[in-house]
């Protein structure tokens, strides 16, 4: 039939030509092949998917515009009569469902080799917060805040705009490979959405509940993804950035890394004992509240009205100096003003409060020191 | 339809007993504002409806056009990151219960009276409250962005906790505007329940009914069935943020995903309530134009039925990253698959109604048969998200942006331009600008697709949806989208010109058939449609 | 759908020659069809709100969410299976906000399903102001909460402690040997929150 000619021909072109299309490895054309198993079988399924979509759209389409271009009036088509055969409707009522059953089958294999709940190598608790990522790892004395990295002079298009504008961190998660790697998922406020594309994992961070997913990576790299559910202001702006490493590499890692907490607790017991200049103090706060507090407070202190008080002039900022320490050290409850006591060090608290108490024309001299910062947290005022 | 009529309504009757329901009718049409205040004409209702939809179509689609201007480059260029939240929310709300939800009520509130042989709306004192509150609820809603602080800037889904705790006290306004909304669709649903169930003309029986007119039954069954649950959600999220409940916040013992579920318990439905009526206008349009009857009636109507019920149970293929037992993802990924046969049915049923037809390609069938098309590549897309482990890696991309526009605006935004074509000759009487016409199809076709279609590449790539501002791989798309939806936008100002021309009657007149094929009650009385029609009813053999 | 039947006979009438009078719609009974659908309008809107100790009911019989019941279990001797050894780990954060320090003092503990266990938690006030506290559990895999029962546990209730006071709270649980034989490992994390503010009087009573 001239018909079944036709449409064998389109849609072997169509599927033809999108194979190309697809397979040609353009990354901004399709979904990442990615780098586990499962990300894989993710993708083949993915395409699987499409052909069998490409192909019943261009056997539907194609009988409909055959039949356009056949029946058209202009060329004095009758209208035939019939309108109505069961026989026909059970056919495509029966044939639809048996292509489902054919596309369910490897959907819920893959399903359950994702859902596998069994032990893992390395357990990492990762926590969102508007806007960054906070990741512990379960097994080893180490845990950090991930943020945006890229300047914001390149958001604001003052700078020219670097690679992996973004998409790039200022403490990427470092995982190794060939190990599988549990990830339990939660938030501190808001729902965010933990997503790394080249690990096909997706999966929503619940404030009060926790999620768990998981992946082996199988080639050395750096993975990047953002956060994939909408969780205010700067959702577009906390980015997920993973190094994997080879295992050695990863070991040596981790024992840099508790090297480097261990003595940065060490600092911080030393700081403690010591006064810093109101110079200091005003350098670091600047660095600090530029990094952390601008993308709220906004970088000239004002805030935006009805959404993130102004420090500028505020009460607390120029009057109550335990409240204004205890808000940075413990946050406000029911309030996107997080609790910093662990993002910043003592001494970084101390500096950013002596910032927002004298800059913008607050100018009230008071000088905040590391110790009164561990006054607040332990309670001694 | 098989339905061989008696037109009656020009019969002189001097006694209208208890059948009438009008106090004014076969008196003058009452001119000026307090007509369209106080008018109770479901014609009169209807095109108040019709036009209302389409100023909130603008009000939305210049919202879209700040995002696109936005979203044109990478950078903050344009508003910052709180207001391009605002936009996104408020031009969801108001495409969903502002434009689509109202264009379908005015096309049911002109057509479905006309088309089973009513003389009127059952209820047409609460039919002019419905379409008159309306008005007031996206007052609220767009008065909201001038508040301090700013609107709604948590989503058209407003996910809790961030549309409770962490949203500003524009939320109050937003909560009250949704359940006047609300309120406003399920008067409009009983009104065409009780129209459809008491006031058939003789003969009419249920499976003679136009498919419009079927179609809008069973939306205006899933509006009475949903819409009350959406306000339990809103009413929660107001008491969650201002009277200290806790149904979503873990504190104090509630769920913030259980959120999701009631929403989207309201949510699924409520996108079949913007597409079912869509199907019954192309199911009108395709046999006129291909000069044959509707394939397979009955299988229509048992295949949207079966839609309507399986929306139901397919709620949670919107949350599978919010983590659910492996058998939860199973059985929502089987359920939604399964739509897709009752949907295929009806795509099938337009194909075969065309197959070996007389075929032309009037307007309307220009948009019908892109609607037939470019919902199709919705409905496959929407195959593919149902896919759990690949939904994993679409869901909440542009993938998905992609999806329901080709669902939302190619599916039911084009099927009601394609009715408001169809229709528009009968209810003014002179045919429209068929240049202009044919100007705001092709326009409104080449721009949609570059402006749609790039969005699943991008979504692929890795782009997630609600961002303002993209890493640098996805620049070029996301440049030829915005030209796409910047030559959209400008294409719908041909269709506002048109839609002034043709309420000011210019054009050729036109017969009581208007188009050659075309059947049913409508089509035989006078065009333009008189103010009261089917006073007395026709017999519907 | 009677009344159809009525408007088809009176038409049949008509066409036998009578006069259009008896055409004349018969007056429906909207008022009726009207109150039937307010009827399941208010009934959806109840049902709106049923949907959440709805929710609960479910996610009890599913897991679906992995919470744990906030009622002590009853301890049913259950045949220990000591074939089986699972490892259940203990996550302890603190809400933003939330200035307590709250440790597990064992993180992991290995148990075979049957055998009671007790875990204990250290917390500290370390602030000058009395807070009361709720512990928020939540399991993963969701499915495991299902056979986590806890005897007693110190979520089941709020937890004020004064100012600088610290406190041991024990936890007291077994695995049911039902626990599917897939999951041998699974996470209990508590969050802490402050819910001084919204506390009923008597847990402010109980604190002086």
């Amino acid at each position: 039939m001239k018909l079944v000619k036709f449409i064998s021909w389109l849609s072997l072109a169509t599927v033809g030509f999108s194979a190309i299309a697809v397979e040609t490895g353009r990354s901004d054309l399709n979904l990442r092949k990615g780098v586990s198993d499962i990300s894989h079988q993710v993708y083949d399924l993915h395409m699987l998917m499409f052909y069998i979509c490409v192909v019943i759209a261009v056997v539907v389409f194609g009988v409909m515009f055959y039949s356009m271009f056949a029946h058209r009036k202009s060329t004095g088509a009758k209208p035939a009569n019939f309108h109505e055969s069961v026989k026909v409707e059970i056919a495509w009522t029966v044939i639809p469902f048996l292509i489902l059953i054919f596309m369910a089958v490897p959907a819920a294999n893959t399903l359950i080799d994702m859902e596998d709940v069994s032990e893992a190598d390395i357990t990492i608790l990762v926590t969102g917060s508007q806007w960054k990522w906070h990741y512990e790892y379960r097994e080893n004395d180490i845990d950090f805040f991930s943020v945006l990295a890229t300047q914001p002079e390149q958001i604001a298009n003052k700078f020219d705009k670097g690679e992996n504008y973004l998409l790039e961190v200022d403490r990427p998660l470092v995982i190794p490979t060939g190990k599988k790697v549990r990830f339990l998922i939660t938030s501190d406020d808001v729902i965010h959405s933990w997503w790394v594309p080249d690990f096909a994992v997706k999966k929503d961070a619940n404030p009060g509940f926790i999620n768990e997913a998981w992946t082996n990576v199988n080639e050395p790299g750096i993975y990047r993804g953002q956060c994939a559910e909408l969780c205010g202001k700067d959702h577009g702006f906390m980015p997920v950035v993973v190094i994997a490493k080879e295992p050695a590499e990863y070991e040596a890692w981790v024992n840099e890394q508790e090297a480097i907490a261990r003595r940065a607790r060490e600092e911080e017991q030393r700081l403690l004992a010591m006064n810093m200049s109101m110079e200091e103090l005003m350098t670091t706060g600047e660095r600090v509240y530029k990094a952390v507090c601008a993308a709220c407070h906004q970088v000239n202190g004002e805030g935006l009205p009805g959404v993130f008080p102004a420090l500028k002039g505020s009460k607390m900022a120029l009057e109550d100096i335990d409240g204004h320490i205890d808000i940075i050290v413990n946050g406000s409850p029911g309030t996107s003003m997080a609790s910093f006591a662990r993002q910043l060090t003592m001494s970084e608290i101390a500096a950013v409060t002596t910032y927002e108490r004298n800059a913008w024309g607050n100018n009230t001299g008071d000088m905040v020191q590391a110790k009164d910062v561990n006054a607040i947290m332990n309670g001694e005022e | 339809m098989s339905t061989a009529t008696e037109n009656v309504q020009d019969t002189p009757s001097t006694d209208h007993g208890a059948a009438d329901h009008h106090d004014d009718h076969h008196h003058h049409i009452p001119k000026g504002i307090t007509r369209w205040l106080f008018t109770t004409n479901h014609k009169d209702i209807g095109t108040l409806y019709l036009w209302f939809a389409f100023i909130m179509f603008l009000v939305g689609g210049a919202m879209a056009m700040v995002i696109r201007a936005e979203l044109f480059q990478p950078g903050l260029q344009i508003v910052e990151p709180n207001f391009f939240n605002q936009m996104t929310t408020v031009h969801g709300l108001i495409m969903v219960f502002g434009a689509v939800m109202p264009a379908f009520t005015g096309l049911a509130n002109w057509l479905v009276p006309m088309m089973i042989g009513a003389p009127d709306m059952a209820l047409p004192r609460m039919n002019n409250w419905s379409f008159w509150i309306l008005p007031f609820a996206f007052l609220i809603l767009l008065a909201s962005l001038f508040m301090e602080g700013g609107g709604p800037a948590f989503g058209w889904t407003f996910y809790a906790p961030l549309s409770t705790t962490y949203s500003g006290d524009s939320t109050a306004l937003f909560v009250f505007s949704v359940h006047i909304m609300g309120i406003s669709s399920i008067m409009g649903a009983i009104n065409v329940i009780v129209t459809i169930f008491n006031m058939r003309a003789p003969g009419m029986t249920y499976m003679k009914l136009p498919m419009f007119v079927w179609t809008w039954l069973i939306t205006a069954f899933l509006l009475i069935a949903v819409m009350p649950v959406l306000a339990a959600a809103v009413t929660m999220v107001l008491t969650d943020k201002f009277f200290g409940t806790s149904f979503f916040d873990a504190a104090g013992g509630g769920d913030p995903v259980m959120f999701q579920h009631i929403f989207w318990f309201f949510g699924h439905p409520e996108v079949y309530i913007m597409i079912l009526p869509a199907f019954g206008i192309i199911s009108h349009i395709v046999p006129t134009f291909s000069r044959k009857k509707l394939f397979g009636y009955a299988s229509m109507v048992y295949a949207t039925v079966s839609i309507a019920l399986l929306s139901f149970i397919v709620w949670a293929h919107h949350m599978f990253t919010t983590g659910m037992p492996v058998f939860a993802e199973m059985f929502f990924m089987i359920a939604t698959m399964l739509i897709s046969v009752p949907t295929g049915v009806k795509v099938f049923n337009w194909v075969a109604t065309m197959w070996r037809g007389s075929i032309s390609f009037e307007v309307p069938m220009l948009f019908a048969i892109a609607f037939i098309v470019l919902f199709t590549i919705g409905g496959l897309s929407g195959l593919m998200l149902a896919i759990t482990p690949v939904d994993f890696q679409y869901h909440d991309t542009y993938f998905v942006v992609a999806h329901f526009h080709y669902v939302l605006v190619t599916g039911a935004i084009f099927s009601i331009m394609a009715a408001a074509y169809y229709w528009l000759p009968k209810w003014t009487g002179k045919m429209f600008d068929i240049g202009l016409a044919k100007a705001h199809f092709w326009c409104s076709l080449v721009s949609v697709n570059v402006l749609f279609f790039p969005m699943h590449f991008v979504g692929l790539a890795g782009m997630p949806r609600r961002i303002p501002d993209y890493a640098l791989q996805f620049a070029d798309f996301n440049k030829w989208i915005s030209v796409g939806g910047f030559a959209f936008g400008l294409s719908q100002l041909i269709f506002l010109w048109l839609l002034i021309k043709a309420c000011r009657k210019q054009g050729e007149p036109v017969s009581s058939q208007v188009w050659e094929g075309a059947e049913g009650l409508e089509w035989e009385i006078p065009s333009p449609a008189p103010y009261h029609t089917f006073e007395t009813p026709p017999v519907v053999k | 759908m009677t009344n159809q039947k009525i408007d088809i006979s009176s038409a049949n009438e008509q066409e036998s020659g009578l006069n259009n009078q008896t055409l004349v719609r018969e007056q429906p009974n909207h008022s009726k069809t009207v109150g039937k659908i307010l009827l399941a309008v208010v009934g959806m809107f109840g049902f709106g709100f049923a949907l959440v100790p709805l929710y609960d009911v479910f996610c009890d019989i599913t897991g679906i969410n992995g919470k744990t019941s906030n009622e002590a279990a009853v301890y049913e001797a259950v045949e220990v299976d000591t074939s089986r050894m699972i490892t259940v780990d203990f996550i302890t954060r603190t809400n933003s906000g939330m200035p307590w320090e709250f440790e597990a003092q064992t993180q992991q503990v290995k148990v075979h399903p049957g055998k009671m266990s007790e875990v204990a938690f250290y917390v500290r006030n370390p602030t000058k102001r009395d807070i009361i506290a709720q512990a928020v559990p939540s399991v993963s895999p969701g499915t495991a909460s299902l056979y986590m029962n806890k005897t007693e546990c110190f979520c089941f209730q709020h937890q004020p402690l004064k100012a600088g006071e610290e406190a041991i709270m024990p936890m007291v649980f077994y695995i049911d040997p039902q626990l599917p034989e897939d999951i041998t490992f699974f996470t209990l994390q508590y969050t802490l929150y402050d819910i001084t503010e919204s506390a009923q009087p008597a847990d402010v009573v109980a604190m002086n």
